[in-house]
């Protein structure tokens, strides 16, 4: 008698023990692998969804006299890029911004990161200026508020002066087709009331 | 002689308890002591976030030392611990303290590893307990048994 009312229970428990154990190893490969495969070095900005921070630097002598604030941002969405003349990266991302707002009609500002004036203004007059307003920022206190951590980084900063998304690195044509472009003509036709 | 000998003992005793040389520069060290060990308390719990696993007072990056320029230039203004780390967190978020903050998103990490220890905790019990079960059923058997064993053992060597 007890062999019959216990054989049903048998096999359901025999497959539990290797149920269990082989969803146990599953979740933590899982865990792992997300672990492995994502770049640690990319972090998350604390910054997104929020007011860009408050700040008012000063131009780069002989490029302009009006420098770049606070008070630039806001009206339509932008990208603020923190560059240097210094930054290798920064040096091959220079053509994908320059198309951005040449042929694409976005407004980048810059933020030159702790970088001499005239080795900035050499960098600009060799590659070219597509940054419709530049602040100069020399002991790079500007840029601790934007929560920069290692340039390049670009911001998209939306109509209303929030801070919408974080770039960090140099923007590859992919990252701009995939990434940037889309989410600034979204926010163009938020801008809009669309 | 033994004055050199007793200054080398005093040396060897003293030098170990020497703290580990952190990247603070002297020009960056605040004239107040008072200031400059909060200082120094608050470096190591912030993270550099350029080399990551240092804390800033450790480390050489210049963002490291742009922050702890930071830290000590709020000190001076009076600010507490808790508003200099709330400042450093607003921009760079939790990432920037080395020690995560209890809150709802880090308990499974809190937790984790006793959560971990208390399931191996009970696998070890009922592993033991079953164990100790099988191990009495084995060595106790029944009465009928027990004469089935005798009746066989008796059929196959009738000597016993």
């Amino acid at each position: 008698m007890a062999t019959v009312t216990g054989e049903p229970a048998a096999p359901r428990r025999s497959r539990l023990v290797y149920l269990v154990p082989t969803l146990v190893f599953l979740a933590v490969a899982a865990a792992l692998g997300w672990g492995l495969t994502r770049d640690a070095s990319v972090l998350p900005s604390a910054l997104i969804g929020k007011p860009a921070p408050d700040f008012r630097l000063p131009p780069i002598p002989g490029r302009d006299e009006r420098g770049f604030s606070r008070a630039d941002l806001g009206g339509r969405p932008v990208l603020v890029n923190v560059w240097a003349s210094w930054c290798v990266p920064c040096r091959a991302e220079h053509p994908v911004i320059t198309r951005l707002a040449e042929k694409e009609g976005v407004i980048v500002h810059g933020i030159n990161y702790k970088d001499a004036t005239e080795d900035a203004l050499a960098f600009l007059g060799g590659l070219g200026d597509p940054f419709t307003r530049i602040g100069q920022d020399r002991d790079g206190r500007v840029a601790i508020d934007w929560g920069v951590y290692g340039i390049p980084e670009t911001f998209v900063v939306d109509a209303e002066g929030v801070i919408r998304y974080k770039h960090v690195g140099p923007m590859t044509p992919r990252d701009v087709e995939e990434k940037i472009l889309p989410l600034i003509r979204e926010l163009e036709r938020e801008a809009r009331g669309e | 002689m033994s004055r050199l000998a007793l200054l080398a003992l005093l040396l060897a005793l003293v030098l170990p308890a020497a703290p580990a040389p952190a990247a603070v520069s002297p020009d960056e060290i605040l004239d107040d002591p008072v200031l400059e060990a909060r200082a120094r308390a608050l470096g190591r719990q912030l993270r550099c976030l350029v080399c990551q696993n240092q804390s800033i007072d450790d480390s050489d990056a210049d963002l490291a030392k742009d922050i702890r320029r930071i830290v000590r230039e709020r000190l001076v203004a009076g600010d507490s611990d808790e508003e200099i780390l709330a400042y450093l967190t607003a921009r760079y978020g939790d990432f920037i303290l080395l020690r995560p903050p209890v809150k709802p998103a880090t308990w499974a990490l809190w937790a984790g590893p006793f959560v971990v220890l208390a399931l191996g905790a009970v696998g070890v019990a009922l592993f033991l307990r079953r164990r100790r079960g099988r191990e009495e059923t084995e060595t106790a058997l029944a009465p009928e048994e027990e004469a089935r064993l005798a009746r066989l053992l008796g059929s196959d060597s009738p000597s016993s």
